[in-house]
C-alpha cells in the first residue's frame, strides 16, 4: 500500500492525543488550572491535528460531513462519530478541570471509554480489510490501541504504567510484523485464483493493460520501499520501545522524559511507515506485482 | 445506504469468454468513450501527452502467459490469454459496505453496484476493500469511478434495441463479451455458464461475484505420428517400368546412391 503521508501523521498523532485523553479521562487526581490546560492542549493538537491531516487524502475533503452517517456498515463512519463524541465529552470534562477545578467523574470515564473507542475504530479500518492479508489480522486493534495507551502514558508521565505499556507493545509489534510477513501466502490468494487459470499451469504477467501507471498501481503496489524493510523495523523497535524503556529507567526528569517522547514518536512515526509500506493489497497479482 | 440488500431481483451482469478474446482493446476503448461522455464526472486522462501518461478506466485488459506442465516428458507450448477485468457486481460486495457515506449502494433491482458521485468525498476505502482493481479514484474529479454495467444504455428507450447493453458488449468483435440476467437460469449467459464451466475470480475472498469468466479451451494435442508420412513413401519398390530402370542405371554410376 502507498504510506501517504497524511495518513501516517494522522493515525500516529490522533493515537497518542487520544491516548493521552483516555489517561486524562481515567486518572483519580487529575491537574486542575494551567497544568490541566497544558495536557488538554497537547491531546488536542494530537488527536484533531492527526484528524485534519486525514482530511488531505480525501478527494473531496469539502463533503466530509456526509460521512458521519452510515455507521450501521462503515468502520471508517463509526469512527468519525466515536472521535467527535470523544472530543465533545472530554472538552466539557477538561473545562471542568480547567476553569472551576472541578472533576466530573463520571464524564472523564466516558471520555476515556469514547477515546478507546476512537483508536479501536480506527484500526478496524485497516483490520476489517480481506485484501490486505497482513491487516486482516486481530494484532492489528491490538497494537493500535497498545501503542495509543503506551504513548499516552508516556505524554501523561505514568512511568511504571508506561514501562509495562512499552514492553508489551514492542514485543507485540515484533509478533505482529513477524506472523504478519507469512499472511499473503497463507491467504491462498494467488495469481492462480485471481485469473482462475491455475487449472491449465502456473500464470505469468505477460502484458499490463497500459504501457504506464495507474491510480490502483500508485496506491496498491509499493515495492520500492520495502528494500530497507529490516533495518527499519529494528530502528522503529529500538526508537520506538527500546530507548523511551532506558530513558525512563535511568532516573527521572523532565528533560529524559522529553527525549524519551520524541525518540517515541519517531519510532512510531517508523513502525506505521512501514504497516502501509509492507502490507501488500492482492490487486497486485493482476499485475503480476505484490 | 451502504447496506447490502439481502437478494435482488435481477442479477445483471457480463460473462466474458477468455477463449475467444483476442485482446484487441475494442473494449476498453468503447467503455471510456461511452462513460466519458455520460453516466457522472468524466473519466479524466492525466498529462495524455508525455511519457508518464495515466487515466481512469473502468475496464483493463491484462494479457497472461500460462505455462502447462509436461505432458509425455515433452514441454508444452505456453497459452497466452487476453482477461479484460472490470467491476463484477458482486453479491457480497465489500466496496459497498466500508463507505462512510452512503455513496456506495447495490441496486436492489437489478444488483448493479453503483457510486453517487454527489456522496462520494473520495476516501477510497471501497477502492482499498475491492479485491479485483475494479474501482479508480478520478484524479481531476476527486470522486470513485467504477463500471456502471452501462445503466444509461441498457435501460435506455431512446436507442436502438440492439444498442441497449453495455459498450463493452455491443463492441467486442469477437463476441467475447455476453450480458445478461444470471439470476435466471434460463437467460443465454446462464446456459453458457452452465455449460462452459464458468468461473467466479479469487473465490476464496467470499465476494460471490455476478460476472463469470469462461475458461480457454483445451488445446488439440498434436499426435505423435506424421499423419503426411503415408504419402512420402517412396511409391515403386518392386522394380518394374522407366523410373526403376533409371534407378537402377542412376545407381550403378560411380558414386551413385543405392
Amino acid at each position: 500500500m502507498h504510506p501517504a503521508p497524511s495518513v501516517i501523521i494522522f493515525t500516529t498523532f490522533s493515537g497518542l492525543g487520544f491516548g493521552l485523553l483516555f489517561w486524562l479521562g481515567i486518572n483519580p487526581t487529575p491537574p486542575t488550572g494551567w497544568v490541566a490546560f497544558a495536557f488538554f492542549a497537547i491531546a488536542y493538537l494530537g488527536a484533531v491535528g492527526g484528524l485534519l491531516a486525514s482530511t488531505f487524502h480525501l478527494g473531496r475533503p469539502e463533503r466530509f460531513l456526509k460521512a458521519f452517517r452510515q455507521w450501521t456498515t462503515s468502520w471508517l463512519s463509526r469512527e468519525g462519530i466515536c472521535a467527535v463524541a470523544t472530543l465533545l465529552t472530554m472538552a466539557l470534562y477538561g473545562a471542568g478541570l480547567v476553569f472551576f477545578g472541578t472533576k466530573i467523574t463520571a464524564l472523564g470515564w466516558l471520555g476515556a471509554l469514547g477515546a478507546l473507542a476512537t483508536i479501536f475504530t480506527t484500526s478496524m479500518i485497516y483490520a476489517q480489510l480481506k485484501t490486505v492479508p497482513r491487516w486482516n489480522h486481530w494484532t492489528t486493534p491490538a497494537l493500535f490501541l497498545g501503542l495509543s495507551v503506551a504513548g499516552g502514558a508516556l505524554l501523561s508521565g505514568k512511568v511504571t504504567v508506561t514501562l509495562g505499556l512499552l514492553v508489551v507493545t514492542g514485543a507485540l509489534q515484533a509478533f505482529a510484523w513477524f506472523h504478519g510477513d507469512g499472511r499473503f501466502t497463507a491467504s491462498g490468494t494467488t495469481m492462480e485464483s485471481a485469473t482462475g487459470l491455475g487449472h491449465i499451469g502456473k500464470v505469468r504477467a505477460f502484458e499490463p493493460p497500459h504501457t504506464g501507471t495507474n491510480y490502483l498501481m500508485r496506491e496498491f503496489i509499493h515495492v520500492v520501499g520495502r528494500k530497507h524493510a529490516m533495518q527499519l523495523r529494528v530502528i522503529a523497535l529500538l526508537l520506538g520501545f527500546v530507548v523511551p524503556v532506558a530513558f525512563l529507567l535511568a532516573s527521572f526528569n523532565h528533560w529524559l522524559a522529553l527525549l524519551a517522547v520524541v525518540s517515541h514518536v519517531v519510532g512510531v512515526l517508523t513502525l506505521r511507515w512501514l504497516f502501509f509500506a509492507q502490507a501488500e493489497h492482492v490487486v497486485g497479482l493482476y499485475y503480476g506485482k505484490r | 445506504m451502504t447496506e447490502l440488500p439481502t437478494s435482488t431481483a435481477k442479477k445483471l451482469g457480463l460473462v466474458i469468454d477468455l477463449d475467444t478474446c483476442v485482446g484487441c482493446h475494442a473494449c476498453v476503448v468503447s467503455c471510456k468513450g461511452w462513460n466519458t461522455e455520460n453516466y457522472g464526472a468524466t473519466l479524466s486522462d492525466q498529462n495524455a501527452y508525455s511519457g508518464a501518461a495515466s487515466g481512469t478506466f473502468l475496464n483493463r485488459v491484462h494479457s497472461y502467459e500460462v505455462q502447462p506442465p509436461m505432458l509425455r516428458d515433452a514441454p508444452q507450448p505456453a497459452q497466452l490469454i487476453h482477461f479484460p477485468k472490470s467491476c463484477l457486481h458482486c453479491d457480497d460486495a465489500p466496496c459497498v459496505t466500508v463507505c462512510p457515506t452512503g455513496a456506495s449502494y447495490k441496486r436492489v433491482e437489478d444488483g448493479i453496484v453503483l457510486v453517487n458521485e454527489q456522496d462520494c468525498i473520495g476516501c477510497g476505502l471501497c477502492a482499498w476493500a475491492c479485491p479485483y482493481g475494479a474501482r479508480e479514484l478520478d484524479e481531476a474529479a476527486g470522486v470513485m469511478k467504477k463500471c456502471t454495467l452501462c445503466v444509461d444504455r441498457i435501460y435506455n428507450e431512446n436507442l436502438p434495441e440492439e444498442d441497449r447493453q453495455p459498450a463493452c458488449v455491443r463492441t467486442c468483435p469477437s463476441n467475447a463479451r455476453h450480458f445478461g440476467d444470471l439470476a435466471d437460469p434460463e437467460s443465454d449467459v446462464s446456459i453458457l455458464v452452465a455449460e462452459r464451466g464458468g468461473f467466479d475470480l479469487m473465490p476464496e475472498q467470499g465476494t460471490k461475484p455476478t460476472n463469470k469468466y469462461l475458461p480457454p479451451r483445451p488445446k488439440d494435442v498434436e499426435p505423435e505420428y506424421d499423419i503426411l508420412a503415408p504419402y512420402l513413401e517412396p511409391i515403386a519398390k518392386d522394380g518394374k517400368g522407366f523410373v526403376s530402370w533409371l534407378d537402377k542405371a542412376l545407381s550403378a554410376l560411380p558414386g551413385g546412391a543405392k
